[in-house]
């Protein structure tokens, strides 16, 4: 149980703190409005040249392995719903490090899904 | 800022990839490592060899592939959506997640579990009535 403590931690930390590291290149790389490959490539080429995308990679990189991990324990049904207690730190993190405003609308959908996601570990039999 | 109709459907087409990219991706890994067993173990000798087999497996590619198609949608989207905005709105995936655990890998799916699944819907529906953008940005 304290090793899938663990994974679930990683899971959600590593993964949320990469996901805040690729949002943040990705606002400084710009909005895409041309979807066309070469022009996707080129995107994704300005994209490796920012750090935070890097750091992001390899956070998420960390994330995926311990999701293995995880998947290799439990069932799919029950890991990725448990990971959703990212919402939490996804948007402290947007908030917080992003500048982004967070309504108590949002706040709300927010504590929805984390009730949500505690019944699916309730459920788990 | 743009707040036109074409930035929505936009953000809402890309959305919908992840949507479907990303439990795909989940369920194939899923199903990849039940096929190489637990990992329970946190010696480099034991984990070793494992490795080996996750990269040999067919079904790891494929959820590898999958995730790979969800990120590209995801950092696409994450250029002129908020953050805060696409994770919630995305985390529909987590009911095609437990359908697809259910159907494809027959995992048993408790009330409570569904009831759960709902719940996390019900926010999601919540967070996606909140603008896609808040920031500006030069």
């Amino acid at each position: 149980m304290l090793w899938e403590t663990v994974l679930f931690g990683l899971i959600i930390v590593a993964g949320t703190v990469g996901e805040l590291c690729v949002a943040r290149a990705m606002k400084k790389v710009g909005e895409v409005t041309d979807f066309r490959p070469v022009a996707l490539i080129r995107v994704i080429l300005s994209a490796l040249q920012v750090g935070w995308m890097w750091l992001g990679v390899a956070l998420m990189a960390v994330a995926f392995f311990a999701l293995l991990g995880a998947l290799s324990l439990e069932n799919v049904s029950l890991v990725v719903p448990v990971t959703a207690l990212s919402y939490v730190a996804g948007t402290l993190g947007g908030k917080i490090f992003l500048g982004e405003k967070v309504s108590s609308k949002r706040w709300a959908g927010v504590a929805l899904v984390c009730i949500g996601v505690t019944l699916v570990f309730i459920g788990r039999k | 800022m743009k707040t036109s109709a074409g930035l929505h459907f936009k953000t809402f087409l890309l959305i919908l990839l992840m949507v479907i990219f990303g439990p795909l991706g989940n369920v194939f890994l899923g199903k990849g490592m039940r096929g190489i067993g637990a990992v329970t173990s946190r010696a480099p000798a034991a984990l070793l060899p494992m490795l080996g087999q996750i990269l040999r497996s067919d079904a790891i590619w494929l959820g590898i592939a999958s995730l790979i198609a969800f990120f590209l949608a995801y950092m696409l989207v994450l250029s002129w959506a908020d953050y805060s905005y696409v994770q919630p709105a995305s985390s529909f995936a987590y009911v095609v997640v437990a359908l697809l655990g259910h159907l494809v890998l027959h995992e048993t799916v408790t009330l409570t579990r569904w009831l759960g699944v709902l719940v996390i819907c019900m926010g999601v529906l919540v967070v996606g009535q909140t603008p896609p953008r808040t920031t500006e940005h030069a």
